[in-house]
């Protein structure tokens, strides 16, 4: 009985990709651990390599053929001994429909030792492909003047032109960070900055958070422009101390003599099954500290508009990406110079009844929820606030004067979070606009799990932001 | 005109700080039921390690997931050396190998990594976050550099308590740039306590080579300004690594303080599922993988011993269904009831 060799998944993102090269031939006897074949995913070209001894009997997708499905056979494995004219004529058991859940008994029966040799490879379980879901299936309008041509961008191509656009007009922006340069970004957002600007400019540090993140405060105080990236938010923890302590103060420490004109950016947030230690929202916790500016995007275009003007900020610049928004296509306005400004949230989504107020990747689960309900009769406005410091009051309670109503969307814990403050600032400034108790959808007030089905129930949904609504509106 | 000031007396030469060093480790002298042992052990890791991959790629594993492969003789001759409900262990995120080297049950570390309720951490931790207290290992910690400062603790308890244990501190040359651990360095030898900083000199940190991150890339002499004796291992012959094993324990259990062995090591595999390791050629990987790996050295050792071919077979079928069934397990167990999402959060109730 011959093995299939399925198209494997080789990213947490990837559904298809490109059979690059095989490296082995029809004959070639192969063992565990060998590399059979370089397949392209959506993020880098990776090696295939062989769990089973056995001989390569068929090829059965050539090489430099494109959009091959994951889980799609692509080889024939013979086992030891087995002639390879057998193996020719396998039959994929694993594509042997199987019963209806209904229909299966209680207690399941003993899998077939074919069918456990030929399981179909598909992408791992995660409630972050609907937080994705949420962002591709809704569509975000930048805001520029009539007439301005717009092109798709990612959010990862667009975060990347800024940086190359700010350096290539400012000799003293430089980017360092753990694996900037050679290995192109750790989520590739630095690709090509190298090519283009050298290794003066675009710094490989070793794994050296605080460090680095002193370094880079340093020069910037010097006069330097640094850009420093975290490989993740969730490891800035190693150099808080730096971005709190030395640079949010200097300027008010020194009596207005002394700048630290720096901007620490890189990935916040949940990602795919990453599990407590890699996933949590920053944004209240940087967002709690004057003298930082705090900056946290959803769409390409503003990812782009803000990370220039966060660069050319005097002030130290705490600059939230989402890593799962890095994928993500938008509409870019194409300008010579889009430079966004710092502190203005955007209504994103115009709308009468209801007003719900998200940043970051929550914008696209409250715009995936407003769509919802408008198939239900009511219309929600969605602003995204954008920066988180200084925090855009006067939008928020214009749109709530309008509409009377609030729900809250974050991503990230609920206790002393942005959707604490912007039911605060209701209270505070927009009582008299309120007719019922503004809301908030957050994620449940616990250490991210890794298991699916807890992450599933532990991040927020567009549903639960409906209910949110229907709950405000009295519906 | 002035005349010559009289010489100065010559500086007194610079004294070089006499340390107290081990005496260098010699390959351990197993016998051939310890080497079979041994073998057992690696094989058990290299074919798990397979199987999570495989795992992965078929979506059962999410997220992030480090694997072993290649670095067997690390952990399994370290670990051989230690006394379990005495000493304890404490590792980074690439920890599967050093659960496996302690006798932890592969299918509740398969469970775990498939995220089932049946998993080490009940699912909730993944691959990064795995523990066992009962056998003193103290994870398993996805922040690079952490658990030294956290061994350390670990280590002062061992000497708080006199129970005579140590703590076998594992990290990776990445992590040997932290700052944390040259604070942790300096009170470890400050009050001598008995900690074994092992280091994982695997060459790259993610896409990093040592060359080009280490402004001393022996990484062994990293403890000399703090007194801190080290010693370079063959981190691919699990006898040599055995070796060094018992010098540091001898060091560490006679109240000398701290040690650093650097085991030179090499992965096979990317830093984790999604690397796509363009920072080193295929001919470099397979040149290790060919000419120095550990289990291939094993084999030859144990051939020299007198055992026959098919005594290794039965083995290798052994470890096998092993693992089959650890997957199957991993598989087939439940995943947790959706009300495990707030236990644990807090140990008491307020």
């Amino acid at each position: 009985m011959a093995t299939e060799l399925k198209m494997p998944a080789l990213s947490p993102t990837m559904e298809e990709g490109t059979l690059a090269k095989w490296l082995v031939k029809e004959g070639d006897d192969v063992k565990s651990g060998d590399i059979l074949a370089e397949i392209e995913t959506d993020k880098a070209t990776m090696e295939f390599e062989a769990v089973d001894e056995g001989k390569i009997a068929k090829i059965l997708v050539p090489e430099g053929t494109d959009g091959v499905k994951v889980g799609q056979p692509i080889a024939l494995l013979a086992a030891d001994g087995e002639q390879v004219s057998d193996a020719g004529s396998a039959t994929p058991t694993a594509d042997t429909p199987k019963p209806a859940m209904k229909e299966e008994p209680a207690i399941p029966a003993p899998e077939s030792q074919q069918a456990e040799a030929t399981p179909t490879p598909h992408v791992f379980e995660t409630a972050a492909r609907d937080l994705v879901a949420d962002v591709a299936a809704t569509h975000d309008e930048p805001e520029v003047p009539e007439g301005t041509p717009l092109v798709s961008s990612t959010v990862r191509e667009a975060l990347r032109d800024a940086m190359a656009e700010e350096m290539r007009k400012d000799e003293r922006v430089f980017v360092m960070g753990e694996e900037v340069a050679e290995y192109q970004g750790a989520y590739k957002v630095t690709q090509g900055l190298l090519e283009e600007f050298g290794a003066k400019r675009v710094i490989d540090t070793p794994i050296t958070e605080y460090g680095f993140a002193g370094i880079g405060s340093g020069a910037a105080m010097g006069g330097l422009r640094p850009i420093v990236e975290f490989m993740t938010f969730n490891f800035a923890m190693q150099a808080i101390d730096h971005i709190i302590n030395s640079a949010a103060k200097t300027n008010y420490m020194s009596g207005g003599q002394m700048r630290c004109p720096i901007v620490f950016r890189g990935p916040n947030g949940a990602a795919a099954r990453v599990a407590a230690q890699h996933s949590q929202n920053y944004g209240p916790w940087y967002a709690s500290v004057p003298g930082l500016v705090v900056i946290a995007p959803y769409s390409a275009a503003d990812a782009k508009g803000l990370l220039k003007a966060a660069i050319r900020s005097e002030d130290p610049v705490v600059f939230l990406e989402n890593e799962l928004l890095y994928g993500q296509h938008f509409d870019v306005p194409q300008m010579d110079d889009y430079v966004l400004p710092i502190g203005k949230a955007r209504v994103v989504r115009p709308g009468k009844d209801v007003t719900i107020v998200s940043y970051s990747i929550g914008v696209g689960v409250a715009l995936e929820a407003a769509q919802e309900l408008m198939g239900q009769g009511i219309n929600a406005e969605v602003i995204d606030l954008r920066t988180l410091r200084p925090l855009d009051k006067a939008t928020v309670l214009e749109s709530l004067k309008r509409t009377n109503r609030m729900v809250v969307v974050e991503e990230g814990w609920p206790t002393c979070s942005i959707s604490s403050e912007i039911i605060a600032i209701a209270m505070t400034e927009g009582f008299d606009d309120l007719d019922a108790p503004v809301m908030r959808v957050t994620d449940a007030d616990v250490p991210l799990p890794y298991a699916a089905n807890l992450e599933k129930i532990a991040l927020i949904k567009a549903s639960e932001v409906v209910e949110a609504v229907k709950a405000v509106t009295y519906r | 005109m002035a005349r010559t000031a009289k010489k100065a007396a010559a500086p007194a030469a610079q004294q070089e700080p006499q340390i107290e060093r081990p005496p260098q480790p010699k390959r351990y002298e197993a016998t051939k039921d310890e080497l079979l042992q041994f073998y057992r052990e690696m094989l058990l890791i290299r074919r798990f390690e397979e199987r999570a991959g495989q795992l992965y790629g078929l979506g059962l594993i999410g997220g992030f997931c480090h694997l072993y492969i290649g670095q067997e003789a690390v952990g399994v001759g370290l670990q051989s050396a230690m006394t379990v409900g005495k000493d304890s262990v404490i590792t980074g995120y690439r920890d599967h190998g050093h659960m496996l080297a302690y006798g932890i049950d592969p299918k509740v570390i398969m469970a775990e990594l498939t995220g089932r309720a049946a998993g080490i951490s009940k699912g909730k931790g993944g691959s990064m976050h795995m523990f066992s207290v009962e056998h003193g290992f103290y994870g398993g910690h996805g922040i690079v550099g952490a658990q030294v400062s956290l061994g350390t603790g670990l280590a002062l308890k061992h000497q708080y308590s006199g129970d005579g244990g140590v703590c076998l501190t594992y990290f990776g040359d990445g992590a040997s740039n932290q700052g944390q651990v040259y604070e942790s360095f300096n009170m470890a030898k400050l009050w001598n306590l008995p900690v074994i900083y092992a280091i994982e000199n695997n060459k790259y940190a993610m896409g990093t080579s040592v060359q080009r991150s280490h402004s001393e890339p022996l990484l062994y002499r990293r403890g000399e300004s703090f007194r801190i004796p080290g010693i370079q291992v063959d981190g691919m012959d699990v006898l040599a690594v055995r070796g060094a094993a018992e010098v540091a324990l001898e060091w560490t259990r006679g109240g000398k303080g701290p040690i650093i062995l650097e085991l030179m090591t090499y992965r096979y595999r990317g830093h984790s599922m999604s690397d796509p390791a363009k920072y080193r050629t295929r001919e470099e990987v397979q040149d290790m993988r060919e000419h120095r790996d550990p289990i291939a050295h094993a084999e030859r050792d144990l051939a020299a011993m007198g055992v026959k071919e098919d005594e290794l077979k039965a083995i290798d079928k052994e470890i096998k269904d092993i693992v089959v069934g650890a997957a199957k397990f991993a598989e087939d167990a439940p995943e947790p009831e959706a009300s495990e999402l707030t236990t644990d959060v807090l140990v008491e109730s307020y």
